[in-house]
């Protein structure tokens, strides 16, 4: 294990179990304690099943490579030892889950981690005091965590409650599905200020996203560009500014016309 | 086999021991439905219309004895505390077996107005009363040769009677409990009366313990008088060598308000019939049905529910979790007669197959002789929310509790219409007992009761 | 509001166009039934041996049997003894090209629209015209034969494609199905067969046109539709009868079978007399109507517009084998006046990934009964299938009736099936809305029916679809608008 690599995924590939047709096709990533990288590229490239692969989407198949969390292949885990090991993704689409409080949710997950790690179940109490502490964060109305889960959310609290969980099971990487879909600016503002109030030395995070708006809020040290199931280029910030000026385009000019000379 | 023979042969050869044993208005029904049996001939099987999976000829076909010389069976009324949804905000009455126990709790606190007593000794002290509805409301119904038989062999029961305009401020929780060291044949009936304007709210709970094979034959008749508000909770935990054949019959008259549960958490074999009929205008019921099915139980819920009158409103809601070989039926069936108007009526079954070798069937239907209505009825069979249970296990939630969870969740809207004050909550911690596998006897209650 | 005008339309409208009767010499058999009855048939029809065996089995199976009463329908006691099985239009030359079609029968077909002669043919459509007990006309057979096609009717196809009829008839619908099944395997007169080979698409829509014309018979059709590996075919049915008093059985069966990747679509659009007002009259339509998906990822399409008969019983149902099929099964049934129609379909899913969508739209006028009747049913090893069912019913005026019995079966736990009615009165918001914009009541009705069976008409083919709409407004106008 290399000490200072926190996920490292190599020759990922991809398909739809239900198709059989390959979506990733051969991806490469390496993300380091402290860093927060951002996916961008343009609609279906690929971005939001890279992070249901890493999740254990049953949707899809992984026919070769491997996903290193800190020395342990995520592919060999069920999802929910995968979340256990740290693995933390904000869906695009939350999930409702009608008659399931928020509540009995979450205290379901976190007691689930602390017996992964043979602690203890927290106390009622405590468990009260730690979702008090965490709702803070995201501002997330009290009231909303009496609810079921995601129902009847609005699209900027589903996002909210998304980043509130996460500030509740405390990942090593987080994931971060196109966040900032169907948020105005205030939400956007503070679903972003959540997730840098969530940055340690010792965790990191993927942004996936189509737009350098969320960048502005949530600075990445990395840009890579996901296209046809492929990380493309990868380079600073920069790149992202460079994207926003000048469209995907040109990335899809150059890659499809070295494939047509490759072929 | 014909499982009728041997009832009626029972009763013709014992026919003075079953009268003498019972009270005038109980005795004389029977005579009627022994010429009912004779003539249908036989009881209901599978295949016949309404009764597509499950034959009640069946059902009574066991040896059962039936205790019509009323022998006192011994039964641990400690365990009438045990019942896992008895709340402190419950007048607690108990049925051992077929016997009303009245407990002294219930005598000592029952308000004014409103009356629970053995059925037998109230038709021998109000017999006016008891007469006036004791088998009319159960006869206006489809309840066939079952009801038939219910009848000729109903010796006692629970009569309970609201008079007018009084309101029961707490819910009436009438235990039943099975216990016997022989196979039997435990012949129940419950009376209900609310007279206009009254309000009361009952909770049936059908317990067994013990290995014994028992048959239940129910039948509760329901009369909700004029802006009468009655509640019901039927509720089923019994064992898997138990078989239940429960009728329920009811008439709403003007406005009305009749609110039923049909709860089986743990069967062997069930068959619920429900039967309500608006005889008046504005008459709203609402019917829901929760069924919770593994091993080898089959559980088998029949619905009629008539609107005669204008301006009805119906909603009916009937969910089953099936697991390991269970089995389910569900059949619904809605009337609009051509001369009530403007009704709406609604009805829905939802159902979740968990497991490969479980089975449901369904047939909701609607049969509408009026063209001002709003009615709809709605059927899906399907496994759990896939995506929700990946969204779960993202967050860490194993597997086996996230699909608990979900089927806990999948029954919450059924619990929650329980209109029982404590009762949903008291459900829902029931529910969860039942999907993890535990035992349900509550043992909060038994340590509240010092038992 | 509307409601008397409702009332008062629904009462209405006699108009049946198609209610002449043709005066032609026609040889019809004595009436009644019995062996040498159906002996005297297959004679008459110069079957082989094997057919007649056929015949007699079911024969002798129908005497054991009473007639079903569990649909919803008030079915009068019917006398089979009173009906004559064979009815034949004596033509002057048993040959059947051209114009040699006795012009009485060319003219009662141009009178219903369905012109045989060969100048006048519609170009996209081939017909199969069947009268009484016999098949008059059968066009553009050679332009289909030249494909490998084969459309004729089953008569024809009996001597001349013996092995191919030997090898399906009865496969799908055994004559042990029920009563109408063994009464019609006895006594079966003319009807169509179709046998699209491996990979062909047929290029035209197949149609056979039924025609009731003699007093005192029944029609007894029966239908094989075979499409093989990777064929297509369109096939539309049509029927009509003249105005009686008395009532006219019609008892057919459809058998259709799909093998690999096979596609088949079935339309119908039923106008058979429905007797007057009061009920006098009119055909019992009692079919039995079934296709069997054999083949992976086949598909069958039922698509009907239900209008005519005084009694309705019929279910087309799919029968799903092969992994991955496809049933349809579309509906618009219509009843006014005393019509009874108990109708709907079955989906059988035996097949792994199978899938099945129900849409039935029921519209009840007068004093009419209308059900819908379904199953679906999930065997224990179909894995991963999927129904769908929408069923609405919608009630026009305040005598009639509109029912649903739904039956769903689900025995494997990877199946999803959903199943979702309503029934209500056409809406007064709406029918208020078009008043506003100065639709007079009647033919608001009209237009918001037509928007109701909508999903159902657009499942036809476009020869059909225009056909079926100027049906349904008339078949309205007479009874709501």
């Amino acid at each position: 294990m290399k000490k200072d690599i926190l996920l490292e995924i190599s020759g990922l590939k991809a398909e739809l179990a239900d198709s059989g047709k390959e979506i990733l096709h051969g991806v490469d990533l390496v993300v380091r304690p402290g860093e927060v990288h951002a996916i961008m590229g343009p609609n279906g490239s690929g971005k939001s099943t890279l992070s249901a692969t890493l999740a254990g989407d049953p949707r899809l198949t992984v026919t070769a490579g491997s996903a290193m969390l800190h020395g342990v292949n995520l592919l060999d885990l069920a999802p929910e030892d995968r979340s256990h090991e740290g693995l933390f993704l904000s869906f695009q689409y939350p999930v409702e889950i009608p008659g399931v409080s928020m509540v009995n949710f979450m205290r379901a997950a976190l007691n689930a981690k602390r017996k992964y790690f043979g602690e203890e179940p927290l106390s009622a109490s405590e468990f009260l005091k730690l979702m008090r502490r965490k709702r803070e964060i995201v501002e997330l109305d009290n009231k909303l965590a009496s609810r079921s889960v995601n129902e009847g959310f609005s699209g900027g609290e589903k996002k909210r409650n998304e980043i509130f969980q996460m500030a509740v099971l405390e990942p090593r990487l987080a994931i971060l599905d196109e966040t900032d879909s169907g948020l105005d600016i205030d939400a956007l503002r503070v679903v972003a200020g959540g997730v840098n109030k969530l940055r340690t030395p010792d965790n990191a995070a993927i942004v996936i996203t189509h737009y350098q708006r969320l960048l502005d809020y949530i600075k990445p040290d990395f840009v890579h560009v996901l296209y046809k199931g492929r990380i493309v280029r990868s380079g600073g910030p920069e790149l992202a500014l460079e994207l926003e000026e000048k469209g995907y385009d040109w990335i899809k000019d150059e890659i499809d016309s070295k494939t047509e000379v490759a072929i | 086999m014909n499982a009728l023979d041997q009832y009626i042969e029972l009763y013709t050869g014992n026919a003075a021991t079953v009268d003498s044993n019972s009270s005038g208005i109980l005795n004389d029904a029977r005579p009627q439905a022994l010429e009912l049996l004779k003539e249908l001939g036989r009881l209901p099987e599978k295949g016949d219309e309404g009764y597509e999976k499950i034959s009640v000829n069946d059902m009574f076909s066991p040896d059962y004895g039936v205790n019509i010389a009323r022998v006192n069976i011994p039964v641990d009324l400690a365990d009438v505390f045990h019942c896992g949804v008895t709340t402190a905000s419950t007048w607690l009455g108990a049925v051992a077996n077929d016997k009303f126990v009245p407990t002294q709790s219930l005598m000592r606190n029952l308000p004014e107005g409103v009356t629970v007593m053995s059925l037998a000794k109230a038709a021998e002290e109000k017999p006016e009363l008891v007469g006036k509805y004791y088998n009319r409301v159960a006869s206006a119904g489809r309840g066939g040769a079952t009801l038939a038989l219910n009848t000729l062999f109903a010796q006692d029961g629970v009569f309970i009677h609201v008079s007018c305009g009084v309101k029961a401020s707490k819910a009436m929780q009438i235990v039943n409990l099975l216990a016997s060291p022989v196979p039997m044949m435990v012949v129940r009936r419950v009376l209900v009366v609310a007279e206009e304007d009254s309000e009361i709210s009952i909770l049936l709970c059908d317990h067994s313990r013990g290995e014994v094979g028992c048959l239940v034959s129910q039948v509760v008749e329901v009369y909700a008088g004029r802006g009468s508000r009655v509640n019901i909770c039927d509720m089923e935990e019994s064992s898997e060598a138990t078989s239940r054949m429960s009728q329920l019959f009811a008439e709403q008259h003007e406005g009305a308000e009749l609110k039923i549960s049909g709860m089986t958490l743990l069967n062997g074999t069930t068959r619920n019939e429900f039967y309500i009929g608006h005889k008046g205008d504005r008459a709203v019921t609402r019917l829901d049905g929760m069924a919770i099915g593994n091993g080898r139980q089959h559980i088998d819920n029949f619905s009629a529910l008539e609107h005669r009158g204008d301006h009805g409103h119906s909603n009916q809601l009937f969910k089953y979790v099936l697991d390991g070989h269970a089995s389910g039926a569900f059949e619904g069936c809605i009337t609009v007669d051509n001369g009530a108007r403007f009704n709406e009526a609604y009805q829905s079954n939802r159902n979740i197959l968990a497991s490969c070798d479980a089975r449901m069937h369904a047939k909701p239907q609607l049969l509408i002789y009026n063209d001002d209505v709003k009615c709809s009825h709605g059927a899906t069979t399907g496994q759990l929310d896939q995506n929700a249970l990946f969204y779960m296990r993202q967050r860490g939630i194993p597997l086996t509790e996230a699909r608990m969870m979900l089927m806990q969740a999948f029954m919450m809207d059924v619990i929650e219409n329980v209109g029982i004050e404590g009762l949903s909550e008291r459900l829902r911690h029931l529910v969860e007992k039942r999907f993890r596998g535990e035992d349900m006897m509550c043992a909060e209650c038994s340590a509240r009761h010092g038992v | 509001m509307g409601n008397e005008i409702i009332d008062d339309v629904a009462r209405e409208g006699d108009d049946y166009k198609y209610g002449f009767v043709t005066d032609i010499d026609t040889d019809i058999i004595p009436v009644g039934l019995s062996e040498d009855v159906v002996r005297l048939i297959s004679a008459k029809k110069q079957e082989p041996e094997w057919l007649l065996e056929f015949r007699l089995k079911a024969f002798r199976y129908w005497q054991t049997l009473e007639m079903p009463r569990w649909a919803h329908l008030n079915i009068p006691e019917i006398d089979f003894q009173a009906i004559s099985y064979y009815a034949a239009p004596r033509t002057r030359s048993k040959s059947k090209t051209a114009d040699e079609v006795d012009p009485e029968l060319l003219e009662t077909f141009d009178k219903l629209g369905i012109p045989l002669a060969e100048r006048n043919q519609l170009a996209g459509m081939a017909v199969d015209a069947v009268m009484d007990s016999v098949s008059v006309k059968t066009t553009h057979r050679e332009k289909l034969a030249s494909m490998g096609v084969i459309f004729c009717s089953i008569s024809e196809a009996v001597k001349d494609y013996p092995d191919l009829v030997k090898k399906y008839l009865g496969s799908v619908v055994s004559y042990r199905d029920n009563f109408f099944a063994a009464l019609n395997s006895a006594v079966f007169s003319d009807g169509s067969f179709v046998y699209i080979p491996k990979g062909v698409r047929c290029p035209m829509e197949l149609s056979t046109y039924f025609r009731i014309n003699a007093m005192g018979t029944g029609q007894f059709e029966r239908t094989l539709i075979v499409a093989d590996d990777d064929a297509y075919v369109s096939y539309l049915e049509g029927c009509t009868a003249p105005m009686r008093d008395e009532n006219q059985l019609h008892a057919a069966i459809v058998e259709i079978v799909a093998e690999d990747r096979a596609e088949v679509k079935y339309s119908t659009v039923q106008n058979w007399y429905a007797g007057d007002r009061d009920g006098r009259g009119g055909v019992y339509n009692f079919v039995t109507k079934r296709g069997l998906c054999r083949g992976v990822k086949s598909k069958l399409s039922w698509t009907q517009v239900e209008t005519g008969s005084a009694i309705t019983w019929k279910y087309p149902s799919c029968i799903l084998a092969g992994d991955g099929s496809v049933g349809e099964f579309y509906s618009v049934a219509v009843t006014r006046n005393r019509q009874q129609a108990d109708t709907g379909t079955k989906m059988i899913h035996v097949g792994s990934d199978t899938r099945s969508t129900i849409v039935s739209k029921g519209i009840s006028a007068g004093y009419s009964e209308n059900s819908y009747r379904g199953l679906v049913k999930v065997a224990p090893n179909a894995r991963g299938c999927r129904n769908y069912t929408q069923c609405d019913s919608l009630l026009l005026g305040s005598h009639c009736g509109a029912h649903t019995f739904p039956y769903i079966d689900v025995m494997n736990d990877t199946a999803i099936v959903e199943h979702e009615a309503t029934t209500s009165k056409i809406s007064e918001e709406q029918l208020f809305y078009c008043n506003q914009r100065g639709i007079p009541t009647e033919e608001a009705v009209g237009l918001i029916v037509n928007g109701y069976a909508k999903e159902v008409m657009n499942k036809l083919p476009m020869e059909f679809a225009v056909e079926a709409q100027r049906l349904l407004s008339v078949t309205l106008e007479g009874s709501v608008g």
